[in-house]
């Protein structure tokens, strides 16, 4: 039973990691009908953009400023970092072939997602970069918590959950309660009518990549907290937040997180039941089996094809 | 019959269009534009030269290669191009003439290298003859080809490129983990690779990989040869009914579709024969380097074939084939500093080229570029001299002038090579937006920023540098000319 505990509490970790990695997906296939491969990057340079705000805040051994503080302004700077980079990203690698065929914004997306790994690499090699969360206030983050059963739920676990969901409801509140949620919605539901009824498209797919972008920051500074990260973890990062957003169904911001979390508690299951080595093999079956029998996911809409 | 008035009527011999052509179509030469004079002969020539012919420069020039130049480095880097030449050419088959964007297809080239080294190597003890595993393997990967395509073939575009993505992921799990595989023992060792791998052998006369320590020429021709065979084969498959029905399939599958065409049977053939191409080049990969380790096939080999399909335009034999090679030099002088340098302002040169032509601009923004460098030399020397006292990445002093024009500190600080590569990206982005004598004005302070970067940071780290340069040529490709280099022009209609 304490195994099953650590590993659901390990399952919504990563799942909450995914479900953020995932809206940044639908929420861009939603709108400009684009797989945007170079997503992971941009968590993972949401990553490293956390590394270096930690060390300009003084490290974690001896930051300046108290933790709580600490915390929120390197997750605020990986998120502001991101969604500069992914305005930037849609500018110039998306925007020119936005009327191309549909195959040319996908290979610009994977030349992006190229550039971005190794331009990483080039600036600041292929170690690991360890945020030694540990060391923050002496591992307090680790030990302090509360117990369910014998199984330890450490604060660290607790912040980076629930500031996932806090994420996530921000989100769906800018999406569903706000003026530019509604005309984002309308872009999605169909661009040209949305255009014609004198909605700035352009402003709005910006601002689709700065709230996917910036959720897929905070998720990478999150991420970091607890695992050290390298230029390359990206990629795969990338095909799980894409994974959980086909599962959730794509374009729907609820099946985001859902597909997130049944991601996780996937994975997690796998890793304590099966074999660590074959979590990622069981991860890949599921999408394509969602794939073959129900494309359109847990929470989307069957997608009619008018000639 | 002698006053028909239909085109063509008077028949081939006559001045109009044979019958059943039609005269607009017949008459499309007259209105072509074209250029005056023994340049336009030539260029006239050149485009109307049978494919065979060029076929025949690309072999011959690989041919003569060995003979020309007896390193064994050369010979090496011959022999991969081909390999390349051959990826690609199978990659054209799926996403130029097919159209399906498959992002699985290096795990075929893996399936058949590793059918290879499991087949014929000590691993199992197994050693069966090339010339009949050959054949198994290139069977082995059309029937993985078939499986992976048999759930794809219903989904079209992204979802069919992250399902082969994910069975790329699912092939790399398998062979790195192979080393225990569900109790099956230790099939594909793992990350170990397989080791002893036999060279390729026919008729119990093996041919040795080294001849008189210098790589052997007759992996070269062997090679070679299998090129111009697939090439020569598919040809004959695209121009069959079978071709024809994956063009139409590429420019529309729902009216395909409606036309009857077996759209799903379609997409199975065109998987199945790329994957087959792999696979037989994974079998010359595995020969001659007697091991196969299962990171060979992942990700960045899948875009750098990619890179290549599309510099030379997808859906033409001849372009990809001259992608490959561009990309497979390019990549290879890029692994030494001295001629990475040399490619870099021979690029930037030719870059400027293209976008100026030979006009009054392009001097000035040469001798701008030039100018600027002096002076920043000068000022920067005069402030400390140990700004421009470094050696390069190579260890050499940089060479001749451009000693006296480019800084090179002596030490860099930690910081500069971020700043300076990020501001290097920002720049070359807004140079993109401003337009007219502003960019002009813009261009020779971001060249020598460029040149700064790649002197300084870039030429120290070869391996991320080839990679990001296929990044930025997949880019610019996909933005300024889709079609690649040799690529017809695609209209879609909506």
């Amino acid at each position: 039973m304490d195994k099953f505990i650590q590993l659901t509490l390990n399952g919504l970790t990563e799942g909450s990691t995914y479900a953020l990695i995932a809206l940044g997906y639908s929420l861009v296939y939603g709108i400009l009908k684009l797989l945007n491969f170079a997503h992971g990057d941009v968590f993972m340079v949401g990553s490293f953009i956390g590394f270096g705000a930690l060390h300009a805040l003084g490290g974690s051994a001896d930051p300046v400023v108290p933790v709580w503080l600490l915390l929120v302004l390197i997750t605020l700077a990986g998120m502001a970092g991101c969604a500069a980079l992914g305005v930037a990203i849609e500018r110039f690698a998306y925007r020119p072939l936005r009327d191309a065929p549909r195959i040319a914004p996908l290979i610009s997306a994977l030349g992006v997602s190229f550039f971005l790994t190794y331009s990483m690499q080039l600036m600041f090699g292929a170690q690991q970069r360890d945020y030694g969360t540990f060391a923050l206030s002496n591992g307090s983050l680790y030990l302090k918590g509360f117990n369910i059963g014998d199984v330890r739920v450490p604060i660290l676990r607790i912040i980076t959950i629930s500031s996932a969901f806090a994420l996530m409801v921000v989100l769906w509140f800018l999406v569903n309660k706000t003026r530019t949620g509604k005309a984002m919605r309308a872009t999605s539901f169909d661009r040209e009518a949305a255009a014609m009824m004198g909605i700035d498209i352009d402003r709005v797919i910006a601002f689709t990549f700065v709230l996917g972008s910036a959720l897929a920051g905070a998720a990478g500074v999150l991420f970091a907290l607890r695992v050290p990260t390298t230029a390359t973890i990206g990629f795969l990062a990338g095909l799980k937040g894409f994974t959980a957003a086909v599962i959730g169904g794509i374009g729907s911001v609820p099946g985001a997180m859902a597909g997130g979390l049944i991601l996780g508690f996937a994975e997690a299951y796998a890793q304590g039941y099966w074999d660590t080595r074959w979590s990622d093999l069981a991860v890949f079956s599921l999408l394509v089996v969602f794939m073959l029998v129900r494309p359109q996911g847990l929470f989307g809409r069957a997608d009619i094809r008018k000639v | 019959m002698a006053d028909d008035p239909r085109p063509g009527a008077e028949g081939p011999g006559g001045s109009g269009p044979a019958i059943g052509k039609d005269e607009w179509v017949a008459r499309s030469g007259e209105r072509r534009l074209h250029r005056e004079g023994v340049l336009g002969t030539i260029e006239e020539r050149v485009r109307t030269l049978p494919w065979w012919a060029w076929l025949t420069a690309i072999a011959a020039g690989f041919a003569v290669l060995p003979v020309a130049d007896s390193s064994g480095y050369v010979r090496r880097v011959a022999f991969d191009t081909l390999l390349y030449m051959l990826l690609a050419l199978g990659l054209n088959i799926v996403v130029g003439w097919g159209g399906l964007l498959d992002l699985g297809y290096v795990a075929f080239y893996g399936v058949g290298a590793y059918t290879y080294a499991i087949l014929g190597s000590d691993k199992f003890g197994i050693h069966i003859p090339t010339i009949a595993l050959i054949p198994l393997v290139v069977v082995i990967g059309a029937i993985a080809g078939f499986l992976v395509g048999l759930p794809s073939r219903r989904l079209v575009g992204d979802y069919l490129a992250i399902v082969t993505l994910f069975f790329l992921q699912i092939f790399l799990t398998l062979s790195i983990n192979g080393d225990d595989l569900f109790g099956l023992g230790n099939i594909t060792g793992g990350a170990n690779g397989i080791l002893r791998v036999d060279p390729l052998s026919f008729f119990g006369h093996s041919l040795p990989v080294q001849h008189e320590g210098i790589f052997a020429v007759s992996y070269l021709y062997v090679v070679l040869g299998i090129f111009v065979v697939v090439y020569v084969a598919l040809r004959l498959v695209n121009e069959s009914r079978t071709g024809r029905a994956w063009r139409s399939l590429r420019e529309d599958p729902l009216a395909a579709e409606v036309m009857g065409m077996p759209v799903n049977w379609l997409k199975l053939m065109s998987f199945s024969f790329g994957a087959a191409v792999a696979a037989l080049t994974g079998t010359f990969f595995a020969a001659l380097n007697a091991s196969v380790f299962p990171l060979t096939f992942s990700f960045p080999l899948l875009i750098t074939v990619y890179t290549m399909v599309i510099l030379g335009g997808s859906g033409n034999q001849f372009g990809v084939a001259i992608g490959a090679i561009l990309v497979s030099v390019v990549l290879e002088l890029l692994r030494d500093p001295g001629n990475a340098r040399v490619l870099f302002y021979v690029g930037v040169v030719l870059g400027l080229l293209a976008a100026l032509r030979i006009s009054r601009r392009l001097g000035i923004v040469l001798a701008a570029t030039v100018a600027l460098g002096f002076a920043v030399h000068a000022v920067a020397r005069a402030i400390d001299s140990s700004w421009v006292a470094g050696q390069t990445a190579d260890g050499r002093v940089v060479p001749g002038w451009a000693s006296h024009w480019v800084i090179v500190p002596s030490h860099l600080a930690d910081w500069i090579s971020p700043v300076s590569y990020v501001g290097l990206v920002a720049s070359v982005l807004a140079l993109t937006l401003v337009r007219g004598w502003w960019r002009l004005v813009c261009v020779p302070p971001v060249l020598y920023l460029a040149a700064f970067v790649w002197e300084n940071v870039m030429l120290a780290k070869p391996e991320p540098t080839r990679y990001i340069v296929l990044g930025v040529l997949l880019i610019s490709l996909m933005i300024v000319r889709p079609n690649g280099l040799f690529g017809e022009k695609r209209v879609e209609i909506i």
